[in-house]
């Protein structure tokens, strides 16, 4: 992530992933110019600002052997400038007319974005076209802006070893799938990514027919239309764009463990990760019921199934969680992480967790539990479009992992119709150690009391 | 360069603000006399309330460092005839989400609620106000969350770096620590001092609320008086002004880490000063998160010993401080630190440009409006311009008071602002060619 000083979490899916009835449905208008490029419009009229953002189908589970990192290392370079843009002013631009920017990058995609005011959308369109193919970028800018990579792996990465392990667990949770590779890269292949990878890495990716435009805000879908053609309607579509048929993981038969000690840290924890079907085009249904799924395991401090075992009727935690991301073109995860309390071992507090998962096979969830999951998955459409960002975000995303806008429109819909049944089965199927990896954070062996 | 010209053209022409002053801002009196701020916005069916009451984790009696944040983590754990269970599970049914948060010089209460179930939601949440009950075990439990977090805190290296500099600076002032409290205190924290800190901070005489969405002046008068009514009128005094104590220069904190944290700054400027604006556009010149900023070009862009580097005024109630942090590797550590001081000392003495006052200006104002992106957003900025004694039309005036800053304003201001002597630096780290000052 280019993103700065912001924290980059990935927001939680049931927040995100919602959407509303018809009555409440946000104002989605779609098309797709003769280059190939997929725009969507979401109107909201209440302030006059505009949000754009570009999503480009190509993300770190693409890259070359050998050439991790490259995805956001472009991303980054992105703001190098053009023919156009003097070096470097690309943020600068847009700041200077009371806007913001920024990029993310993630295993499937890579997304730019611009807020602004209503008024100086063609702005950020024209400027956003013309990077899209006319990337200029020297020696130098390549060579300061790999330390500054560095700089980022350092930071988010190799100070933390909560993000260590987490980035050791995925690299032993899939097997063959490329989204073992972390995002920002590992560190002796970003220190060999040159100007030539960037350039290879954008011509290849970087075109009309491998992105989708979202524009959201204080538009209209006839102006958007109009300054689409202008601005991006004249680049040329690129005829090396291929499905993203990627490498598929074999049955996985062996759990993995890994423990991992470091001095600097201070609340051991157990993490553990399943590999989890993803959502999938016209077939959502096992998704949405690991989504009910997590949030009953370890949605709120106060009542999940974990919350209550663990840290109510024992005092063997001090927190717990769970999570599915199956926002993804290939394998999804689904997680559980637990702090012991004081004086609980690793061990015990894992096995705790077995035990409560046992049972909670065994005799399904509370159904005032199940209702109230669903009440708060009907509220969060509500909420969820107050925040027009999160909505441009969630069409960008799912769009780009290959949903369609029904899908995304219906989801609500197919989280209604999950049954207590659906949510047994998903659990019974997902939970399977063979397909997860645990990990163990801990403190060196001599640190130990 | 012919690039955007004709587009940036129009646009000079029509920099005026986006059109914020549609945004009407109510002032609400309550039945029980109580005020409020209130933008009215109907396009979606629910409400977002944000609740400030002055004072914060500072009102911590001697002894008890750490009782009201404890506090703001067991409020919403059982109230009334619920426990801590019946409570969240209440609050689920409504799909109702209440926040409850302590920082230095504010307890925060951020509330969202359905229309369809406002009354119920209300009602439940000024139980969790009113009516707490604290239950040992909970107190137990949670105190147990708090501990761990301030364990996690001592091997973090940017909590230890921005603890140590606050002990620098503030001497034996409640700003000097962590409101979290220590392990200490916080192990020693009974359930009594948790009902002491709950009787302190909630009053009625130190609360300001800001609402945004779908709710009327006169329901949210109602609203109000049922949240707060059962409220003490008085609660405990805030301590008086912080001692400023932080000397210029290095302060290295030994820690295992292939990069060091840095944390810097010196004495701030005050948000009822009258060179506050000028002083606020001169750090968006510096370090104020944009990507153009000076220490960005500088230390980032230019040199790659950074990932960011950001810089912040922060006008607290009881002392101003001007903070700036980056992390570097411990061989950048050093050489990013001399081109902070280089850039402290170049703008102390010659200022910034007036293209760079004008782009600021222009990015300031315009950006103002993206901050009111909805109703959770814009209520919370409602109950801030309170907390900072600012006027209801300020929203309306403040572009204006920045457009009127001129080149005079800020080259005289940023003499007084930065002061490159006055500098000091905690790095957290094993920072090459470091050592603290004597």
């Amino acid at each position: 992530m280019r993103l700065f000083p912001f924290l980059a979490l990935k927001p939680l899916v049931l927040l995100t992933a919602l959407l509303a009835p018809p009555a409440l449905a946000e104002q989605v208008t779609t098309f797709r110019l003769d280059n190939g490029l997929d725009v969507v419009v979401i109107e909201d009229h209440r302030a006059p600002l505009v949000v754009q953002q570009i999503w480009y189908r190509a993300g770190a589970a693409d890259e070359m052997p050998g050439k991790s990192g490259i995805a956001h290392f472009l991303e980054h370079l992105m703001f190098k400038g053009t023919e156009k843009i003097p070096p470097n002013m690309f943020s600068a631009l847009i700041e200077q007319q009371g806007g913001d920017d920024n990029a993310f990058t993630s295993w499937d995609y890579t997304a730019y974005y611009q807020r602004i005011a209503a008024d100086r959308l063609e702005m950020v369109m024209e400027m956003e076209a013309d990077r899209m193919r006319n990337l200029r970028m020297t020696e130098d800018d390549v060579t300061t802006e790999r330390q500054v990579i560095l700089e980022e792996r350092a930071q988010r990465t190799d100070s933390d070893p909560g993000a260590l392990l987490g980035e050791q667990m995925r690299a032993a949770l899939f097997l063959n799938s490329h989204y073992g590779i972390p995002i920002i890269g590992w560190r002796h292949e970003m220190e060999g990514l040159g100007r030539d990878d960037a350039l290879a890495w954008y011509r290849k990716y970087y075109a009309p027919n491998n992105a989708t435009l979202i524009i959201a805000g204080d538009v209209t879908p006839d102006e958007v239309r109009r300054l689409a053609e202008k601005y991006y309607g004249p680049i040329a579509p690129s005829d090396g764009i291929a499905p993203r048929i990627r490498p598929q993981e074999p049955p996985q038969l062996a759990e993995r463990r890994l423990k991992l000690a470091d001095e600097r840290v201070s609340n051991p924890y157990v993490y553990r990760v399943y590999l989890a079907p993803e959502r999938n085009p016209g077939d959502q249904d096992e998704a949405a019921a690991l989504l009910i799924l997590a949030e009953l395991l370890g949605g709120s401090g106060q009542t999940s199934v974990l919350a209550r075992a663990l840290q109510f009727d024992t005092q063997t935690a001090v927190y717990t969680s769970a999570f599915y991301d199956g926002t993804s073109i290939d394998d999804g995860t689904f997680g559980l992480y637990v702090v012991p309390a004081p004086g609980v071992t690793l061990e015990a507090a894992e096995a705790a967790v077995d035990a409560t998962l046992a049972d909670f096979l065994q005799k399904g969830p509370d159904p005032a539990a199940f209702e109230r999951i669903k009440t708060q998955i009907r509220a969060s459409e509500i909420y969820g479009k107050d925040d027009l960002q999160g909505l441009a975000n969630m069409y960008g995303e799912e769009l780009t992992i290959g949903l369609s806008v029904e899908d995304i429109q219906g989801f609500d819909e197919v989280l209604a119709g999950v049954t207590i049944e659906d949510v047994m089965a998903a659990a019974h199927q997902v939970l399977n150690r063979n397909s997860s990896v645990t990990g163990w954070l801990t403190q060196p062996e001599e640190a130990v009391k | 360069m012919s690039f955007l010209r004709p587009v940036l053209a129009a646009l000079a022409l029509a920099l005026a603000t986006p059109a914020l002053a549609e945004m009407k801002i109510q002032e609400v009196t309550s039945p029980g006399g109580v005020k409020a701020w209130l933008v009215e916005d109907h396009g979606i069916p629910f409400t977002a309330l944000e609740i400030r009451f002055v004072g914060g984790t500072s009102l911590d009696a001697p002894g008890k460092r750490g009782a009201t944040n404890l506090m703001a983590g067991l409020i919403e754990e059982g109230a009334g005839d619920l426990d801590s269970r019946g409570f969240a599970e209440a609050r689920d049914a409504l799909a109702a989400s209440f926040r409850f948060d302590a920082s230095n010089d504010a307890f925060s209460v951020s509330a969202k609620f359905l229309t369809e179930n406002r009354d119920q939601a209300v009602d439940l949440l000024a139980l969790a106000l009113t009516d707490p009950r604290f239950d040992q075990d909970a107190v137990d439990r949670v105190r147990e969350q708090v501990l761990s977090g301030l364990r996690s805190d001592e091997k973090d290296a940017g909590t230890i770096a921005s603890r140590s500099f606050d002990r620098l600076a503030f001497g034996d002032h409640p700003y000097a620590s962590a409101g979290e409290g220590t392990v200490d205190s916080v192990t020693a924290l009974t359930r009594d001092d948790v009902i002491a800190a709950w009787k302190g901070a909630l009053a009625r005489d130190r609360v300001v609320i800001g609402a945004a969405g779908d709710i009327t002046a006169e329901e949210l008068g109602l609203v109000i008086d049922r949240l707060l009514g059962g409220l003490p009128a008085t609660g405990a005094p805030q301590p008086g002004p912080a001692p400023w104590l932080l000397k210029p220069g290095v302060t290295v904190v030994d820690f295992p880490s292939p990069q060091s944290v840095v944390y810097f700054g010196h004495q701030g400027i005050d948000r009822d000063d009258p060179d506050f604006f000028a002083a606020y556009l001169l750090n968006e010149v510096m370090a104020g998160g944009r990507f153009s900023s000076r220490l960005m070009r500088e230390v980032r862009e230019k040199r790659g010993l950074t990932y960011g580097i950001g810089t912040w005024l922060i006008p607290m109630d009881l002392a101003d401080l001007y903070l700036g942090q980056f992390s570097a590797s411990n061989d950048k550590a050093g050489p990013a630190m001399d081109v902070v001081k280089a850039e402290w000392a170049r703008i102390a003495a010659e200022g910034i440009t007036q293209q760079e006052l004008d782009e600021t200006k222009t990015y300031l104002t315009g950006s103002y409006a993206l901050r009111f992106s909805g109703n959770g957003p814009i209520a919370g900025i409602l109950a801030g311009m309170q907390l900072d004694h600012l006027p209801i039309d300020y929203v309306d005036t403040r572009n204006d008071k920045i457009e009127a800053i001129t080149l005079e304003d800020v080259q005289r201001v940023a003499k007084r602002l930065y002061q490159p002597d006055q500098l000091h630096f905690v790095v957290v780290g094993q920072p090459t060619g470091l050592t603290s000052t004597p």
